[in-house]
């Protein structure tokens, strides 16, 4: 198949997304502001590490070079990976983990949605499985981000800060390069900017129920996806994700 | 001071209610929220539920500990669930606490100001991937042998919620067990990482059921009561005795010259933990006391706005609904 090398590009940045978000959730156990947001934070962490399996399974599987999802994970360098740049933003406080949160599964929503049509059949499967995971993330994300947002003035305040911080992350889930054209001709994946308008009219009545004001600005930070230029955060992420792994090649676990 | 608390508290009670109380526990009946039941008997299981409820939560985070380095995909998917629910057993032992009159804040206050405890084994610190492989073995292990009896404990909503939380527990020393299977046939690092996590952790898994209450006016009460089912020496050699054969199927060495087994007793023999140690890690002073109870705290203040906020947004969305309905 021509598409390939494009194919496993397309499912790194479908992996890579879920592993790191997952992750950067798995970060908060134990310390969350409740036993309930504990809960619910590691559930979410768990789907997305369990898409994480699916879709570098399937990269491993189409690469055909004998890496498993495992090797992905743990054996790449931060310019082989291929999540947008929202997904590597540290934690930062309960309300910026759930705005990044809310404004990654909106779009993650859209996308799966859309996936479930893949003229591919696994993509579609597992499009098809985490789909469902994802509307209840949404639904949760949602909700937290107008229960702080329209909560106390502090809540609101703080809110609003992590809206405007990561803000200018959310372009590059609409930029469209080779890898994306590649897609869409073989009707793999939707075009990126097609999913753009229905976010934005997504997230526009989620902020206005969360009294909160979406940033008018066209700018916005990209590089991610395309392994180009990630943020300084990424590093720090895999020096502890993969430490056990690159300390002793030679286990197994 | 606490045991004499205890017994005199039992003599300020109507004596025929309290002879009636002992004949429903005698006859296997469950005490459930509503009925009445003695002061001290409400006491000591909000103190017995409450403590082992916090240590739920606190054990939360020596394994978070290594969520983020977990080697595998999956390893770390079966930690984080792990550990997930560890706050699931937490919340419904807070839930059962508040059967008995006292709110998940007020406990979690006297948690964060020291005035009450939990388990000593989680001031101990996990310094390597095979100490997630100890824990479940011996930690979820040694919790095991104290719960399964307290299924049938006389308190309804707290026999209840043992009997979830020992189906989750078991799944849990199934996982650490495998873990060591793995580590303890892997590389020789990963041997020495196996040993070593035995060594420190065996002791402190000793102590988990407390010194020994054979003289203890406390215990026998709380065994009269059923809120205890069988003495802190009798769990002990119980879990000596499972735990022995399974570390001779590791090929791994418990660190004590003096196990062996008992003929005559049939259980093995063994060194008791060092008590002045426990005594030192239950009063404050053992290796990760500090960190514990500040990530607890850091936790619970950070959390306050965010507690705050949607507190103040479901009272703004209760306040719509009248006018709504006008
Ligand atoms: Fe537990
Ligand atoms: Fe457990």
């Amino acid at each position: 198949m021509a598409q390939e090398p494009a194919y496993f590009e397309f499912l790194c940045r479908m992996g890579d997304n879920a592993l790191v978000l997952g992750h950067r959730l798995s970060e908060w156990c134990g310390h969350a502001p409740a036993l309930e947001e504990d809960i619910a934070l590691a559930n979410t962490g768990l789907d997305l590490i369990g898409e994480a399996q699916l879709w570098l399974g399937l990269a491993s599987d189409v690469e055909d070079r004998g890496r498993t999802a495992d090797d992905l994970a743990m054996g790449r360098d931060v310019w082989d990976f291929r999540n947008h740049l929202l997904t590597e933003q540290p934690n930062g406080d309960f309300g910026q983990t759930m705005m990044r949160q809310y404004l990654f599964d909106a779009w993650h929503v859209c996308l799966l949605d859309a996936l479930c049509d893949s003229s591919q059949a696994h993509t579609a499967e597992i499009a098809a499985k985490t789909v469902k995971e994802a509307r209840y993330h949404l639904t949760r994300s949602r909700s937290i981000v107008i229960g702080l947002g329209d909560g106390t003035s502090e809540s609101h305040r703080r809110m609003q800060t992590a809206l405007d911080r990561l803000f200018p992350y959310v372009g590059e889930f609409f930029e469209t390069d080779s890898i994306d054209r590649a897609m869409t001709a073989s009707r793999i994946a939707p075009d990126p900017n097609s999913l753009k308008d229905p976010y934005l009219e997504t997230i526009r009545s989620t902020f206005l129920d969360a009294t909160l004001c979406v940033p008018e600005q066209e700018f916005y930070l990209s590089g991610g996806k395309t392994g180009r230029q990630h943020s300084e955060h990424l590093g720090h992420l895999l020096t502890q994700m993969q430490w056990l792994q690159r300390a002793y090649p030679e286990a197994s676990w | 001071m606490y045991a004499q608390m205890i017994e005199s508290e039992v003599e300020c009670e109507d004596p025929q209610k309290l002879k009636e109380f002992q004949n429903r526990i005698d006859a296997g009946d469950k005490i459930e929220p509503q009925d009445w039941m003695p002061n001290g008997y409400r006491k000591t299981l909000i103190r017995q539920i409450g403590q082992h409820a916090h240590s739920e939560i606190v054990g939360q985070l020596p394994e978070g500990n290594w969520i983020t380095r977990a080697p595998t995909l999956e390893r770390k998917a079966i930690l984080l669930a792990k550990v997930q629910d560890e706050a699931g057993h937490g919340l419904y032992l807070y839930c059962a606490a508040e059967t008995l009159g006292v709110s998940r804040d007020e406990l979690t206050e006297m948690l964060l100001d020291e005035r009450m405890k939990y388990s000593s084994i989680f001031n101990y610190p996990t310094l390597t991937w095979a100490d997630m492989g100890a824990i479940g073995w011996l930690v979820d292990g040694a919790a095991i042998m104290n719960q399964v009896p307290l299924q049938r404990t006389s308190y309804g909503p707290y026999a209840r919620a043992m009997i979830r939380i020992c189906k989750e527990e078991s799944f849990h020393q199934r996982q650490g067990f495998d873990i060591m299977i793995k580590m303890a046939k892997g590389s020789a690092e990963q041997k020495h990482m196996a040993q070593d996590a035995l060594n420190r952790f065996w002791y402190p898994a000793l102590m988990m059921f407390g010194p020994s209450d054979t003289d203890s006016v406390h215990s026998v009460q709380s065994m009269a009561w059923k809120i205890k089912m069988n003495t802190n020496d009798e769990l002990r050699q119980k879990f000596v005795d499972q735990t022995a054969p399974q570390a001779d199927l590791l090929g791994l060495t418990i660190p004590d010259a003096n196990l062996e087994w008992d003929e005559h007793k049939g259980g093995y023999n063994f060194t008791e933990p060092d008590w002045s140690e426990f005594y030192a890690v239950i009063n404050g002073n053992g290796p990760c006391n500090v960190e514990r109870l500040a990530a607890r705290k850091k936790a619970w203040e950070d959390g306050q706005w965010v507690r705050d906020g949607l507190l103040a947004n479901a009272e703004k969305h209760a306040a719509k609904i009248p006018v709504a309905a006008e």
